[in-house]
């Protein structure tokens, strides 16, 4: 949503004026940039109705052992009597009943919805993690490599080359199950713990190099302005000039790019499980049964269909809300 | 009595200078083209004094190097040589420690003021940044310091917790000139504080600028390019050119007589509201050359028109003419007022100015008999 | 380029009062130009009812500050705004035809052919990755398409020269960074004129340059009007560039015309309490340069927040001389007393220029 030069021109005229009247008649407290992009994301449609899709989501994800408990059926309970011969469940749309909302797993006869309820949990866990911590690693390398430069700014940018050269498919793949190995072995069985903590290190790894590269860009751009420039003036230490001056500015890129770094964690980890290198059976995923729903796809196709559009759902959820909020955080709106 | 002594107990006069620049240079490496190593000389040896209380007006176009040495003044900028003695004392490279107690004394304001003020913060924040940083605790508080400091520069008090975005252009400079004011300091470099505001808001804050120059008794470095605003503000003004002060005086002296033929045409460039029609009778020709390459000799020589051989080999220096305070570095300097030269100019008269490319060049300057400016037009 | 001259003085002498015009109808004409937003925070009326017109050469200065709608109004004339996103009413008469509510193709056409504009900034006009002389061919070969490519080059060669561009057919394959500050200005100049358009607009053109630079283009302007005759709308907040170079003066404050008239009658007998302020305020070279300057107090107009009536009248020292009537009636442009000198102001004329012979004179202006 870029303007033209001349509707910058005009607009630039138009909002060269100030409102200097305003802050006589609103009061005394001002709206701060961020009130301002709140203000402006509740206007659009599309921020809200994601919104509240994450929201609900996330609550479902919270509220699991709330559900299990109304709903009466733990992920793990396998209900053989409802399959026939084959493996395959009783009844339409693979066991749709009052009782099993989505259905039932052929093969093991496990509950579709409690399971689904459970993966989603685990997805979100292990996607805020990830996002939390790549953030974390991402803002201390980008802002101590855009604003001290020299060596520093050097042998940062050159581990996050290292860092984005690495396959991360194929690490992953090496890397799980020696790790697996190294703490269990051959025939334990791995606790889902173990097996989300090894998830979130490896995108731990290899996720933090776009947020580095994206503050680092954002600090460069930033220390050369005239505010940083009074703080150093007055004598401000390299902690207040992070912290106080540089940090309060870059929020929102980093804030776009987390919610948007969510959705990817979650399909990575769907693809991991799928591939079977992320989490084991017993933990309930989405890509470890969509994974096993690909066998039955003629023969139970609500088997895919549940755990896929719930997916689906969520990150474009994401992705849509992610969009929302760049275009609210924009800067050229809030001077 | 040990010297350190003997000096403390001389009473210091009131023309001891404030500030004290001796040679003060910035130069920086460029890489031009594949292996190419350069240098900019941006400021290129400058010399001035500010007394306590005085306004000096440093006034140039673009790549005079005003900036730059706005910038080490403040220490924002480390010099390359030379060095800048302020209250006494060499602060050329102190360190960060030795200049704590100093920030205090010597601000900045900045041009931009959409730039200048963190948007993030509060107006409040923003002016009580000087204190924090600096762990001062004013007596009765830095909430009331604050709103004295709003009060001072003409905002209303009650304002401290709106955002930089709510207020406009001349209203942001003034809060920036409130967060310089924090600290109570002795010196403001002011960095085209006026450029970037509205015509109708630049007299505002210029009038203000007096007003607490005048009640505080700062001193000031006022850089400009605009000749008119230094002309309402400054005691005396330093006129740069490619990195270099080409005159330096007092203003009556610099504006009704200015010797320095870069100055004259400066001056005669100017479009004058009371004036219709083409005014000025100096036309220069081509643009300011490059600080990357500067000419030899005098660096204004490739646009004077009384340029002669001795210009492209010696550097005129800065030395006072007949006397007073007013000094110029040129060796053919002009003399009396402002186009009241009658007929040939005093000098160059002979065999006409030879540029370097072997072009003669046109008479000098020559207005009508007038005295009076506004004649010289017709 | 190694030397500088002494000008003699510029320009063929103009007449202080704007006598007979020389008969032609003005090239350009502008009747009650209202160009609207709709924007989020609601509708902003930038340009609200101008209307002025421009012959062939002569100089029309539009003088105003932010928000005075002077850049709006312009692109209007251009047909330069986005159509989805401004709403354009009145009339632009350029060259006998009417411009607004014509299709796009049509106003192409005359763009760059009859009417050209030079922006403020050279360096963000000019396309850095194509050769400053592509440029202008390029510019000539749009507008005359059967001309080759050899005709157009030797065009644009020519037009460098005529620039004052030193060396022009090397500087043709330059880039516009190779080019310092007042060349690129040139260089836009030489592509505006490459058409002999017959109106030439040049909004702020010599803001961001040097002083003795912006005093070149001023010249170099004034020569090639003498020569193609053309049109010149002058934009600027300068009011030195606009008493060097202006023929006529159009006072521009929130959108609306304030005051109209010959340079002279609005620089030496001005009629609007903005006039005054904006020429009490700008610091000369002359006069007691130790006295204060005299400010218009409050802030130049939010066009989304105009204030009511009078858009002026929160700053006018005297808008209480009006009663209710500045802060409820809009005024509306009305003459002055001179022939072609209009005010838009609700004081009564005497009161005017009593007012102006006490209190406004005393402090700055007359001379």
């Amino acid at each position: 949503m870029s303007l033209s030069p001349v509707e910058g021109v005009a607009l630039a005229e138009i909002e060269s004026g100030g409102d200097a009247e305003a802050p006589e008649r609103k009061g005394v407290v001002g709206r701060s940039p961020g009130q301002l992009a709140w203000a402006r994301l509740r206007r659009d449609r599309t921020a809200m109705v994601s919104g509240g899709m994450l929201v609900l989501f996330m609550v479902l994800a919270l509220a699991a052992p709330l559900i299990q408990m109304v709903y009466g059926i733990g992920p793990r309970e396998q209900f053989q009597h409802l399959l026939d011969g084959f493996g395959m469940p009783l009844g339409y749309a693979g066991g749709v009943s009052g009782d099993h909302w989505f259905g039932l797993e052929p093969g093991l006869g496990r509950d579709i919805f409690i399971r689904l309820i459970y993966g989603l949990r685990t997805s979100l866990f292990i996607a805020f993690a990830a996002a939390v911590i790549t953030a974390t690693i991402g803002i201390v390398l980008g802002t101590l490599a855009g604003y001290l430069g020299g060596w520093l700014d050097a042998v940062i940018n050159w581990i996050t080359d290292l860092t984005l050269a690495m396959p991360f498919l194929v690490i992953a793949l090496a890397l799980t199950p020696t790790l697996v190995l190294r703490f269990y072995g051959e025939r334990e069985a791995v606790s889902p713990a173990f097996g989300v903590g090894v998830l979130i290190a490896v995108f731990a790894i290899f996720g933090w190099t776009s947020t580095a590269r994206l503050v680092r860009g954002q600090v460069i751009a930033l220390r050369e302005r005239e505010f940083v420039e009074a703080a150093r003036a007055s004598g401000a230490g390299l902690g207040h000039m992070l912290f106080r001056q540089l940090l309060p500015n870059i929020w929102a890129p980093i804030l776009v790019s987390f919610s948007l770094a969510v959705p990817q964690f979650i399909t990575s980890e769907a693809a991991l499980s799928f591939i079977g290198v992320g989490l084991s059976d017993e933990t309930p995923s989405f890509g470890r049964m969509i994974y096993r729903s690909l066998d039955y796809l003629q023969t139970d196709p609500a088997y895919v269909f549940f755990p896929g559009v719930m997916i689906f759902a969520l990150v474009f959820a994401f992705n849509l809300f992610g969009d929302a909020l760049r275009d609210a955080l924009d800067p050229k709106s809030s001077r | 009595m040990s010297p350190v002594e003997e000096a403390a107990a001389r009473p210091v006069t009131e023309t001891e200078p404030l500030l004290r620049v001796r040679g003060l240079t910035k130069h920086f490496p460029v890489r031009t083209g594949f292996r190419g190593r350069s240098l900019v000389r941006a400021v290129d040896g400058l010399d001035f004094d500010v007394r306590p209380g005085e306004t000096l007006g440093l006034v140039g176009e673009s790549g005079c190097g005003k900036t730059t040495t706005g910038r080490m003044l403040v220490r924002l900028l480390e010099p390359t040589a030379g060095t800048i003695e302020f209250d006494g004392r060499d602060i050329t490279h102190a360190g960060r420690r030795e200049l704590r107690p100093l920030r205090q004394d010597l601000q900045i304001i900045f041009q931009d003021p959409y730039a200048s003020l963190n948007p993030r913060h509060t107006v409040g924040r923003i002016i009580a940044m000087p204190l924090q940083v600096n762990g001062i605790e004013p007596p009765g508080g830095v909430k009331a310091r604050v709103q004295e400091l709003l009060e001072i520069v003409g905002l209303n008090p009650e304002h401290y917790n709106r955002y930089p975005h709510e207020f406009s252009g001349g209203q942001r400079q003034r809060i920036g000139i409130a967060r310089a004011l924090a600290l109570r300091p002795k010196l403001i470099v002011a960095d085209e504080p006026v450029s970037a505001l509205d015509v109708s808001i630049q007299a505002q804050v210029i009038n203000l600028l007096r007003e607490l120059q005048r009640d505080l008794g700062l001193a000031f470095v006022f850089i400009a390019h605009d000749l008119a605003v230094v002309r309402h503000f400054c005691q005396r003004v330093a006129v740069m050119y490619l990195g270099k002060i080409v005159e330096i005086g007092d203003r009556d002296d610099i504006y009704e007589r200015p010797q320095h033929p870069y100055t004259r045409a400066l001056l005669s460039a100017i479009p004058d509201v009371t004036r219709l029609g083409p005014g000025g009778r100096i036309r220069l020709a081509g643009d300011v050359p490059t600080p990357l390459d500067p000419p030899s000799g005098c660096r204004f020589r490739t646009r004077c028109w009384k340029a002669q051989d001795i210009c492209a080999t010696e550097e005129p220096a800065l030395v006072p003419r007949a006397g007073g305070g007013q000094a110029t570095a040129c060796h053919f300097p002009e003399s009396g007022p402002v186009a009241a030269a009658t007929g040939a100019p005093a000098v160059a008269d002979d065999a006409g100015p030879v540029a370097d490319d072997g072009t003669a060049g046109a008479g000098a300057a020559d207005g009508g008999s007038g005295t009076t400016v506004e004649e010289v037009s017709k | 380029m190694g030397r500088s001259e002494s000008v003699p003085s510029g320009r063929p002498d103009r007449p202080a009062v704007p006598e007979q015009r020389s008969g032609e109808d003005p090239y350009l004409r502008v009747r009650d130009l209202r160009v609207r937003f709709d924007t989020e925070d609601g509708v902003v009326r930038a340009v609200d009812g101008v209307s002025f017109a421009v012959e062939r050469g002569r100089t029309l200065g539009i003088v105003g500050e932010s928000g005075s709608g002077k850049s709006v109004t312009s692109l209007a004339v251009l047909g330069l705004h986005n159509p989805k996103r401004a709403t354009i009413t009145g009339e632009i008469f350029v060259g006998g035809r009417q411009l607004v509510g014509l299709p796009e193709e049509e106003v192409r056409r005359l763009r760059g052919r009859d009417m050209a504009m030079i922006f403020q900034d050279p360096l963000s006009a000019l396309h850095p990755y194509y050769t400053v002389g592509k440029q202008i061919a390029e510019a000539y070969r749009v507008h005359h398409p059967r001309a080759g490519k050899r005709e157009a080059r030797q065009r644009a060669v020519d037009m460098l020269g005529r620039v004052g561009i030193p060396q022009p057919a090397r500087r043709f394959d330059q880039y516009p960074h190779e080019f310092s500050g007042g060349m690129r200005q040139r260089a836009m100049i030489a592509m505006a004129l490459v058409n002999d358009p017959d109106l030439l607009i040049a909004d702020e053109p010599t803001t961001a340059l040097d002083v003795t630079v912006q005093a070149q283009i001023l010249d170099l302007l004034a020569d090639l009007q003498a020569e193609f005759h053309s049109a010149i709308i002058m934009i600027t907040h300068d009011l030195g560039v606009v008493s060097q170079v202006a023929d006529d003066v159009l006072v521009m404050y929130g959108g609306r015309a304030v005051e109209h008239g010959s340079v002279e009658q609005v620089l030496r007998r001005p009629q609007h309490p903005y006039t005054w302020g904006l020429l009490s305020s700008v610091p000369s070279l002359h006069g007691d340069a130790d006295a204060d300057l005299v400010p218009i107090r409050g802030n130049p107009p939010s066009l989304i927040n105009l204030p009511s009536g009078c858009a002026f009248h929160p700053r006018c020292r005297y808008a209480d001389r009006n009663g209710d009537r500045s802060r409820t009636e809009v005024p509306e442009l009305r003459p002055a007393g001179e022939d072609g000198h209009q005010v838009a102001c609700h004081l009564a004329a005497e009161e005017r220029t009593r007012l102006y012979r006490e209190e406004v004179a005393q402090v700055g202006v007359a001379r």
